[in-house]
């Protein structure tokens, strides 16, 4: 898996958790909370919907990593790897 | 014996219980939920009676926001259930008002109309008004642990007219003080915000709408429901709820316990008892409502541009358990046809009045006797609701009614569980959920988020809270 390939997986999972929100105009480097509005449960159904769907696991510790798409895909790209 | 194994039972099927549901079968737990009745929906349900369809509960519901509106609790509710707003088919109300004896208050979905209504009735008030709207909206409402503070306290700083407080307060307490006279601050926050600064809005065909939404985002996550399946007793063993023991004597086990039945409705439960802890937390408040059908719109004698009237006829405005079996000096009523429908509307016309009532008066009233009191309060209370609205001879109405129907504190009773027809359950709400219990938490009413949005975020927010973040963690 690319680290493109992650970011649109993230992006898949946002886009389920908030479909009210526009996801065409994400950029990778800003964090994610600066471009759209979501709070605390929101990036807790992130880290969960990652379990459910793809059977990642993200301890507390790390969800600052998941701030921007640009860090999600360089903390879980790796994960993907080791997993497949 | 052990029929089954659980990740979690949540006790009750109400908006609250559901919500829990829905998120935890999301998220691959085994849940069930435990239902006494036949109908979903508990406090806020429906039925059918002669034909006709009923709601219960629902007058309106509250925290409305327009579409695009983000950060509020509808627009949470929303997203953690993955429900899409079409889904509510959510129409806004037309207007409302704060009616007491000598002052009237308009207000809508747009707070600037409430907030010059305040300053154009209240000159000497407006800034102490802006103060206390600025310190609404910054106050942390969810806050899981905050310091409880008194909302008279609070609001008596920054108002000083006994009379704006009051019409402040009669709304607020209404939709949702189980606390007489006085509410929790946050409680107050929660409130003020559903009904002033967002708003009220109501499917064209009532609750059912939104249990039916909730109903089958639960069904095709995997989520067990039982139905006619009360929860008799909950066994403490090392510590823990170790077990659930049905009406019907079969148990259940399961790792964790969400009730939304109440406070105190729930330590009744439990085994061994904690009945001074749940004594010293039940409430008093009850409700009668009265709901008249008419073949004719309201509209047809000028009531058609009221969705809610909250009323109120005392010098002080009395929140508190009625002396007699109702207190018709204060009240709500309720026209669910004056809601922005667009093209449809209902079909009959609908009158609704709620005023406080004591349950204990109405308990233990033999049939007859119980018949006949339902029949002079049901009178008494729509006579003093009409006051606030444009005339209409009696005769007209009374041609043009088809049907009425009424509960009484003894209804709540007997289909929400709730000691003393407490609508609104405990006065002393249990914000994190917790009990003396490590694996049994509350959700719902008692928990404190108010309103039906109130309710589901709470169902969320335990289910979040206890079990989630936890397996999150782990």
């Amino acid at each position: 898996m690319t680290k493109d390939d992650c970011k649109k997986l993230v992006i898949d999972i946002i886009s389920d958790i908030a479909p009210d929100e526009d996801l065409t105009a994400i950029k990778p480097e800003i964090k994610l909370r600066d471009q759209l509005q979501l709070d605390s449960m929101d990036f807790l159904d992130i880290v969960m919907e990652l379990r459910k769907r793809h059977g990642i696991e993200v301890p507390e510790t790390d969800y600052g990593q998941l701030a921007s798409l640009e860090s999600c895909a360089e903390y879980l790209t790796p994960k993907f790897a080791q997993k497949s | 014996m052990k029929d089954s194994h659980y990740d979690v039972v949540i006790i009750g099927a109400g908006m609250s219980g559901l919500a829990a549901g829905i998120r935890l079968a999301h998220f691959g737990k085994k849940v069930c939920i435990l239902e006494r009745h036949n109908a979903p929906g508990g406090l806020n349900s429906f039925y059918s009676f002669a034909g006709r369809k009923y709601d219960v509960g629902l007058h309106a519901m509250t925290n409305y926001v327009p579409p695009g509106v983000k950060g509020t609790p509808l627009g949470k509710l929303l997203r953690q259930l993955r429900i899409e707003r079409d889904e509510f088919a959510l129409c806004p109300q037309k207007q409302s008002r704060i009616a007491f004896r000598d002052c009237g208050l308009k207000f809508t979905n747009d707070f600037a109309v409430l907030d010059a209504e305040v300053a154009a009735k209240f000159p000497p008030q407006a800034a102490g008004w802006r103060q206390l709207v600025e310190t609404v909206r910054t106050y942390d409402d969810v806050s899981l642990d905050a310091k409880p503070l008194s909302a008279r306290e609070v609001v008596g700083r920054h108002i000083t007219d006994p009379l704006l407080a009051d019409m402040i307060f009669c709304p607020v307490m209404y939709y949702g003080s189980a606390q007489e006279r006085d509410m929790e601050f946050g409680q107050f926050v929660i409130m003020f915000k559903a009904l002033f600064l967002e708003g009220f809005a109501r499917p064209l065909d009532g609750v059912r709408v939104i249990l039916r939404v909730l109903l089958e985002k639960f069904r095709a996550a995997g989520g067990e429901r039982r139905m006619q399946c009360g929860v008799a007793r909950i066994i403490e063993e090392q510590g823990r709820a170790a077990r659930v023991v049905l009406d019907d004597g079969t148990e259940l086990t399961a790792s964790h316990v969400i009730s939304s039945i109440g406070f105190a409705e729930t330590l009744k439960l439990c085994e061994p008892p904690h009945a001074a802890e749940a004594e010293a937390n039940t409430g008093a408040l009850s409700f009668i409502e009265t709901i008249s059908v008419f073949r004719r719109q309201p509209a047809d004698w000028g009531w058609g541009d009221d969705t809610i009237i909250f009323f109120n006829d005392s010098d002080r405005f009395d929140y508190s358990r009625a002396k007699e079996q109702a207190d018709i000096r204060s009240g709500v009523i309720c026209l669910p046809n004056n809601f922005a429908y667009g093209q449809g509307q209902l079909p009959e016309g609908i009158f609704r009045v709620t005023c406080l009532a004591n349950y204990d008066l109405w308990a233990h009233l033999p049939e007859e006797q119980y018949q006949a009191d339902k029949k002079h309060w049901f009178d008494a209370a729509v006579r003093s609701a009409r006051r606030f609205l444009p005339p209409v001879d009696d005769a007209v109405l009374a041609q043009a009614q088809l049907a009425t129907d009424m509960f009484t504190p003894r209804t709540i009773k007997k289909f929400t569980g709730h000691f003393n027809g407490a609508i609104y359950g405990a006065p002393r709400k249990i914000r994190n959920g917790r009990t003396h219990l490590p694996n049994l938490y509350l959700c719902g009413t008692d928990q404190g988020f108010l309103g039906i949005v109130g309710a589901m975020l709470s169902g969320i927010s335990m289910a979040n809270y206890h079990v989630l973040q936890g397996s999150a963690r782990s």
